[in-house]
């Protein structure tokens, strides 16, 4: 390698050399994470909008105070909320479920595994356009036609994405399909990690099925099952490209998320200062979250 | 094979099956979809005919490329995110070795940092990132669409936590042979990391390929414009042709499926190690 001989011989002192190798992700991280996160925190307490001629002052918690009190951003709080008890327990189940199903040598099983996890390299853009025209009003549209055969006859058409009961659960079925094949291969190869022994010293002991499952296999599972839904619950507050695509937020804000209030608050109204507090509020509950799921596995480590 | 187990083999196949039916259905849709004229795809998705194209043709493909420069998007999809994860590798890997087997002031602080940045989502400095960037002039390149993303906390975390369980007796060879930090690097340790190294390639591929909030935010024309704002883009440009979307849609994940199947195993084990790391 062509490095000029004081170069390679300072590079080749570790004091030197792990500082230099740290170097570029260090001064990426601190000037495209660190700094923006700082410049969240400084921008939410001003009035700052862009293009605006006016000078920009010092707003204190202003900012935040009109955030909180903006019924639509109370709403976008909700909706995520919503989102995340609804869709982190039934993604967490469904992936369980199908993990379960798939952890026996059976022929076949690797094609079913492949099946279920290959939504997760669809892009959610694509996505959302698909589920756009599956969910088109009337009998005609995918959804409802099958819900219809489903029901035998029973099932009254709805228009899914306009109507303001079903918008929101029309989301949540499409992000559940796209992302519990991601959840599914995380628990699978946790199954797989459970020691035979342990299956076969129950079995020894007269444990049936559901009694391994609940005294073997679930303990075995409780820090992959706790990841996987710190996950879910994580993305389901990032929910944006969805929203965007096929509701805009609407009808009567019954889909509208914090980052969608956040992003349209920046390129629909120049409001710098707002879209900052938004993140900031997003930041403080992702922080929660996971100092809650830290909790939870540390306790767990405790006991053992 | 006892009766008893011979049916409960039954049952998890009949189940999984059916669900599997379920689950890939929509792709079906959009499969098949895309090679029928447009009136059909409206006409026969209320029925089982939605599965089934009579007269299948490539009108809807060729329908895309005449209304769209398609191959603009696709290129620009690869080089934001072979840029990000090519150079993540390099300065992550980079990074994380000299995080756990380098003794340097300041490491300690370092690595507290880096665990810190983990769970700092894009989402929550969306908004100033945007702002810096403009104040940087970077809007509408590649630039701004591969830089911010290049470092990663969550992979030099990965990095960090492999390296720690690399056994030292390579290194120490090597030394032993004289090379230096960075030789000892790229021949003995990366060669030794290739689980690693992949796990990251795969989680960096599936996080990248798919972004659409930032490329929306920061990209205005379609000369940097990656595949999932296009599609976006696509199905709002009039006419209305779900044809043609679906052959979009079709055209956009055949790569990145075909790209899937041939690395499965790397990419069931890159997500596995994703949660067992966390």
């Amino acid at each position: 390698m062509p490095w000029p001989g004081s170069w390679k011989r300072a590079l080749d002192r570790e004091a030197v050399a792990g500082w230099l190798l740290a170097a570029p992700a260090v001064a990426l991280l601190l000037a495209f994470v660190a700094a923006p996160f700082a410049l969240a925190l400084g921008l939410s307490v001003t009035d700052l909008r862009l293009g605006s001629p006016l000078p920009v002052h010092w707003a204190g918690l202003a900012q935040y105070a009109a955030i909180l009190d903006d019924p639509g951003f109370r709403r976008a709080l909700l909706n995520n909320a919503v989102f995340a008890a609804v869709v982190v327990p039934a993604q967490t189940l469904l992936a369980l479920a199908l993990a379960l199903l798939l952890d026996r040598p059976l022929r076949g099983m690797a094609v079913l595994r492949t099946l279920f996890f290959l939504p997760v390299v669809f892009p959610m853009a694509l996505v959302a356009v698909v589920w756009t025209l599956l969910y088109a009003p009337g009998p005609d549209g995918p959804v409802n036609a099958a819900l219809a055969s489903l029901t035998l006859g029973a099932w009254t058409p709805v228009d899914f994405l306009h109507d303001p009961d079903w918008a929101l659960p029309a989301l949540m079925v499409l992000s559940v399909w796209q992302g519990v094949g991601f959840q599914m291969v995380i628990l699978l190869a946790a199954l797989q990690g459970v020691p035979a022994h342990l299956h076969e010293a129950a079995r020894l002991d007269g444990a049936g099925p559901v009694r391994r499952f609940l005294h073997v296999t679930l303990p075995q599972l409780r820090n992959p099952l706790i990841f996987v839904a710190l996950v879910t619950t994580i993305l389901a507050f990032r929910l944006f490209d969805q929203v965007q695509i096929m509701t805009r937020g609407g009808p009567l804000d019954a889909t509208t998320t914090v980052m969608y209030e956040a992003v349209t608050a920046v390129f629909e109204r120049q409001q710098v200062a707002r879209g900052a507090a938004m993140t900031v509020v997003f930041f403080a509950v992702v922080l929660a979250i996971t100092v809650l799921q830290r909790r939870l596995v540390r306790e767990r480590r405790e006991i053992e | 094979m006892r009766p008893g187990r011979l049916l409960r083999g039954t049952l998890v196949y009949a189940l999984l099956l059916a669900l599997a039916v379920v689950h890939v259905a929509p792709v079906a849709f959009m499969v098949v979809g895309s090679l029928k004229p447009d009136a059909r795809v409206l006409a026969d998705m209320g029925g089982a005919a939605a599965f089934w194209p009579r007269q299948p043709s490539l009108a809807n493909y060729a329908d895309v490329l005449a209304r769209v420069d398609f191959g603009r998007f696709l290129a620009n999809s690869a080089v934001i995110t072979g840029g990000v994860v090519g150079l993540g590798l390099l300065v992550n890997g980079l990074a994380g070795y000299a995080l756990a087997r380098l003794r340097w002031r300041g490491r300690d602080w370092v690595l507290a940092a880096v665990l810190a940045l983990l769970i700092l989502p894009l989402e929550a400095i969306v908004v100033p990132l945007f702002y810096e960037v403009s104040l940087l002039g970077w809007r509408d390149t590649y630039t701004v669409q591969i830089v911010p993303f290049v470092a990663n906390a969550f992979f030099v975390y990965l990095f960090y936590v492999f390296f720690l369980g690399l056994p030292r007796e390579l290194e120490e060879a090597a030394r032993m042979d004289g090379a230096g930090t960075l030789g000892t690097f790229f021949r003995v340790v990366a060669p030794n990391a290739k689980p690693a190294f992949a796990t990251v390639a795969v989680l960096g591929f599936l996080f990248q390929w798919g972004q659409y909030l930032w490329p929306l935010m920061v990209t205005s024309g379609e000369r940097v414009r990656p595949l999932p704002v296009a599609i976006a883009a696509f199905r709002t440009l009039p006419p209305l042709q779900w044809g043609d979307i679906l052959a979009f849609g079709v055209m956009m994940v055949a790569p990145v499926v075909a790209v899937f199947l041939v690395f499965q195993r790397w990419f069931v084990r890159g997500v596995a190690a994703s949660g067992v790391k966390g």
